[in-house]
């Protein structure tokens, strides 16, 4: 549906410049995306066969970064965290962010407070929050310490030491970074909301729960689009927090693959089993990224 | 849209509603309480346990301390100087992020070309590109630009890596403005930044709020780049903060940390509150619209 | 937009030309906190005293990891500091890269090689050139203990494994934390380091962490060394895991706790809450390893910046290695002298004692590089080692496995 191939005849110089300054304006962007994104993973894929240690390097050693990246038992935990993590994380938000949408979407007395209040974990990095994550959940500080001053003296929250649960704790301070901000994306989708069609189902009759969920909820499908790529943009660079909340622990258990990949390429100097680990973390993200993007992108059309 | 409130007096679904919105207030408030509460102790409550609590003595030296006077490197200067490198940062990278995610949407809707779709996919993919991955590379290539260690160095590289979501906002928004308006325009002769100028970029306020605090918020908030593309002139807020609160072998002022923590987030902190509502409606306006 | 470019390119060409000065020093390093940055300041005033800047590039984090990464990028863009806060194997490692410069002129013209210690040297000379300035020795067989609760328990200062373990018994009858322990794997590793010295022995623990020899790796004794982690694991508290180290310490100052094993930094803990070394808190060796030291030691990696070494940078190693240095800097910051040959007039009862214990050590061939803190072996090693350490102690593996994984490990790292 371009309008510049109807309506301009070819010609003169200067009409042919006119029909591509548009790609032009486009070209910077797409100079800068070619070398800088996808020039890079073709670096990093050349350095995944490499012997590169502590920078650098060009000697090829083939599949061996590869074959040791397997071997390393903290992989499997990082990639097995990233799909508990990632799963968890992205249907939470959207379950809570599409929740507080709709509670506040009930003419509420000061809304405009209460929605900041949801929505200012977003403005905090976890330089800052990490330190009172990690006092909050400290069993010996934390909430499980006060819950006992109460009174309530057996109460048990210690997931953040324990190997298995460890995770979990990322899941909720994960959730109450973002679930405000899928929250304002889903009241902004329920403000969008044609309230004629709504007024009419009410006349039909419709309970409630039986307008939000055939009428509502389907509408808000580019919304729960635009959720998803944020959320899972995140859950996939999420490193800070980790590093804030347990630093990969208790023992390794909390690692991620974007931590490990830090670890192995800067401070355990195999630069090699980094980029390896990064090229097999590119490929997954695209597994399920690309045919998502495809077919949103395709219907639009 | 919003449902019509039933007509009990005594309306029990509004007291719950009620209930569970202050229930959710008090889980997203609480990380900021433990802050705020023990940035306004002295150092020896903290240490003697007791950090949920309520300080006994108030004090705001934890506050002054951190502005002017704690130690973020060999000499004692507090963040303050850090503020300044940060927003010479800040600003023309969001600036110039935001005017070309403005200029590709508008490309990407209104002049359409084969290929631009896939253009758009790889550069939405390109979002999702881990940033330790392109650390290094990223280095030499600076290095190459003769931009190590500057200020412009950092501006390009949060310029790089925000245009993959600045564009997504704007090419949504874009989508939903009528292209008859853009047509009728072309037919009076007007050119393709005259529509741009004219026509687009007047009605995309509200979708500039959704980038600009969005650009903001990460650009503030990284310190990756900050600190590895940073000379000692240009170190952002965050290298500064970092260096506050995790001293390796040396004693932890939990107090001034959070301080200090507190005031590092002050900037993203306003410019949520101020922009807020304008945020919501730059949401409905665009982005979550197909 | 290409304007746009080219004005930041501009801009970026006019910087460069006036960042660092040619009379200038830029020192990457961690040192934030209030004591460390004091220290380093004297350091500071010394060199201006000289008419030479100082450009300050700090970055903390992960124990000097962040400022590794960010090294890294430093280098790539072909824009080194002069000089750059290191431990241990990363020095070698950069060495090798062929990226330091060669300090020897300034090394025997002060004559560094009759007064730093050969077990540091090792860490500071490349191919036989001096390529890294050292600051301090920090060693990290310490034991922190609380006298009140010493003396109120009747507990007598161990001498031995058997008598630890029987003091530490008593400290838990008691109610109290045995050990104040913070679950972090350069903790754990810390412990298990002086576990495994005061188990096997010197040669065992040069044969295991620095030669890497894999019949000492999977011997009897290192199973036995596990199991001692084991026993030490019993005495600390349930919510060890994932707490800073100054936490831990903070539980032996208030007398939560009773022992904490740490390295010579945890005294600045001590002194910042008023306590008194000998008075108010004691230090000791790991028992079994008194006449041992495992140390780690800062220094300052100079970093070519041409063929030649500057007279700034020369200058900046100079004062690093000065006796007056040395004694300004440890006494604030808790360690000890790179140099044996300083006056321990200004330190305090621990300090002259860790003074004495590592001129001892190395005089009797008794100081040994700590494996938990990058002397022992290279990084790559030694975060394969922590794995399994951190693994076995979270009682994720036994011992016999400990042993297993433990060779495994630095079979594929090596």
């Amino acid at each position: 549906m371009s309008i510049s191939e109807t309506s301009n005849p070819r010609g003169s110089g200067v009409d042919r410049l006119r029909d591509a300054l548009p790609k032009i304006v486009l070209s910077p962007t797409v100079a800068i995306v070619a070398i800088f994104v996808y020039g890079f993973i073709l670096f990093t894929l050349y350095l995944s066969f490499t012997d590169s240690r502590i920078l650098p390097t060009f000697g090829w050693v083939g599949w061996q970064n590869y074959e040791n990246l397997f071997r390393i038992r903290a992989w499997d935990t990082a990639v097995s965290n990233l799909v508990i993590f990632g799963v968890l994380y992205i249907v939470i938000c959207c379950a809570l962010g599409l929740l507080l949408a709709i509670l506040l979407d009930q003419r509420i007395r000061a809304e405009g407070f209460i929605r900041t209040v949801y929505l200012y974990p977003m403005a905090l990095s976890f330089i800052v929050t990490g330190v009172a994550w990690k006092w909050f959940l400290d069993p010996g500080i934390g909430i499980e310490a006060v819950v006992r001053g109460w009174g309530w003296t057996t109460f048990e929250f210690n997931w953040i030491k324990d190997s298995d649960m460890a995770i979990y704790t990322i899941v909720i301070a994960a959730v109450w970074q973002t679930s405000g901000f899928v929250m304002a994306m889903f009241l902004a989708g329920l403000r969008g909301i044609d309230s004629e069609m709504m007024k009419a189902a009410q006349i039909d009759g419709a309970s409630t729960f039986a307008l939000y969920r055939r009428i509502v909820i389907p509408q808000l499908r580019p919304a729960f689009m635009s959720a998803f790529v944020v959320l899972a943009h995140m859950a996939i660079k999420s490193y800070d927090l980790v590093i804030a909340l347990t630093g990969g622990g208790p023992g390794r258990a909390t690692e991620l693959p974007a931590t490990f990949m830090y670890s192995y390429t800067f401070t355990r100097n195999q630069m090699g089993i980094g980029a390896a680990s990064a090229v097999i973390m590119l490929m997954t993200i695209a597994a399920i990224i690309v045919p998502y993007l495809w077919s949103e992108l395709r219907e639009k059309k | 849209m919003a449902a019509a409130p039933a007509k009990s007096s005594v309306n029990w679904a509004r007291i719950i509603l009620y209930v569970l919105l202050v229930f959710f207030c008090i889980y997203y408030l609480l990380p900021l309480y433990v802050m705020v509460v023990n940035s306004l102790k002295p150092l020896s409550e903290i240490t003697a346990g007791g950090m949920m609590a309520l300080p006994q003595e108030w004090t705001i030296a934890p506050w002054l301390s951190a502005w002017s006077s704690a130690q973020v490197g060999v000499e004692a200067t507090g963040l303050r100087p850090y503020f300044l490198n940060s927003i010479l940062m800040v600003v023309p990278a969001v600036a110039l992020s935001t005017l070309v995610g403005a200029l590709n949407g508008y490309v990407l809707t209104k002049w359409a070309f084969r290929g631009s779709t896939i253009v758009f996919g790889l550069l939405l993919f390109g979002c999702f590109i881990p940033f330790q991955m392109v650390l290094i590379p990223m280095a030499r290539m600076l290095g190459l630009m003769g931009l190590a260690g500057s200020v412009p160095g950092l501006i390009f590289v949060h310029f790089v890596y925000g245009i993959g979501f600045s564009t997504l906002y704007f090419r949504n928004y874009y989508a939903a403005f009528p292209t008859e308006l853009v047509r009728a325009a072309q037919i009076d002769g007007a050119g393709f930044f005259r529509i741009f100028w004219r026509i687009l970029l007047p009605s995309s306020g509200p979708i500039a709020v959704v980038c600009i605090i969005w650009q903001f918020t990460n650009i503030w908030n990284d310190f990756l780049f900050g600190a590895s593309f940073s000379d000692f002139d240009s170190q952002p807020m965050t290298v500064a903060l970092n260096n506050l609160v995790q001293s390796s072998t040396g004693v932890k002022e939990y107090n001034v940390h959070f301080a200090g923590a507190i005031m590092a987030a002050l900037p993203t902190l306003l410019v949520y509150i101020v922009a807020g509502r304008y945020f919501v409606r730059g949401l409905m306006a665009g982005s979550v619209k197909g | 937009m290409r304007k746009i470019v080219m004005m930041t390119a501009a801009a970026a060409l006019m910087a460069a030309s006036t960042s660092v000065k040619a009379e200038d020093v830029e020192v990457l390093h961690w040192w934030t906190s209030g004591g460390e940055a004091a220290a380093l300041n004297v350091l500071k005033d010394d060199l201006e005293g000289q008419g030479i800047g100082w450009q300050d590039m700090p970055v903390a984090g992960g124990g000097g990891s962040e400022a590794m990464t960010v090294l890294r990028a430093r280098v790539t863009s072909g824009n080194p500091p002069t000089a750059v806060q290191m431990l241990g194997f990363d020095i070698l490692d950069w060495a090798n890269e062929g990226a330091l410069a060669d300090l020897n002129i300034q090394a025997g013209l002060e004559g560094w090689d009759e007064v730093v210690p050969e077990a540091l040297q090792q860490f500071a000379k490349h191919d036989g050139k001096w390529v890294s300035a050292p600051v301090n020795v920090h060693s990290t067989n310490w034991v922190w203990a609380n006298k009140a609760v010493l003396d109120e328990l009747g507990i007598a200062v161990p001498t031995n494994w058997d008598e630890f373990v029987a003091a530490l018994e008593k400290v838990k009858a008691s109610g109290k934390t045995a050990i104040a322990h913070g679950g972090q794997a350069w903790q754990d590793a810390t412990v298990f380091d002086a576990v495994a010295m005061s188990t096997g022995g010197p040669e065992f623990y040069k044969k295991a962490f620095i030669d890497l020899d894999e019949d000492t790796l999977s011997s009897d004794t290192m199973k036995e060394t596990f199991d001692r982690m084991a026993v030490i694991r019993s005495y600390v508290d349930d919510n060890f895991s994932g707490r800073d180290w100054n936490l831990a310490t903070a539980m032996v100052i208030n007398g939560d706790a009773a022992f904490q094993m740490m390295g010579d930094w945890a005294k600045g803990e001590f002194l910042n809450a008023g306590k008194v070394p000998d008075t108010d808190f004691l230090c000791f060796r790991f028992p079994g390893t008194q006449d041992q030291v495992t140390f780690n030691a800062d220094q300052f990696a100079m970093f070519a910046q041409g063929p030649e070494v500057g007279k700034e940078q020369a200058a900046l190693a100079t004062a690093i290695l000065s006796p007056s240095f040395q004694s300004a800097f440890n006494v604030v910051k808790g360690s000890v002298p790179a140099r044996t040959d300083v006056s321990d007039e200004a330190f305090d009862a621990c300090g002259k004692k860790g003074m004495a214990d590592l001129k001892k050590a190395a005089d009797s061939g008794n100081l040994y590089g700590s494996m938990a803190h990058g002397h022992a072996n290279p990084a790559a090693v030694k975060n394969a080692m922590y794995d399994v350490i951190t693994a076995h102690f979270n009682g994720e593996y036994d011992s016999a496995t400990a042993v297993d994984e433990l060779v495994t490990a630095v079979q594929i790292n090596k």
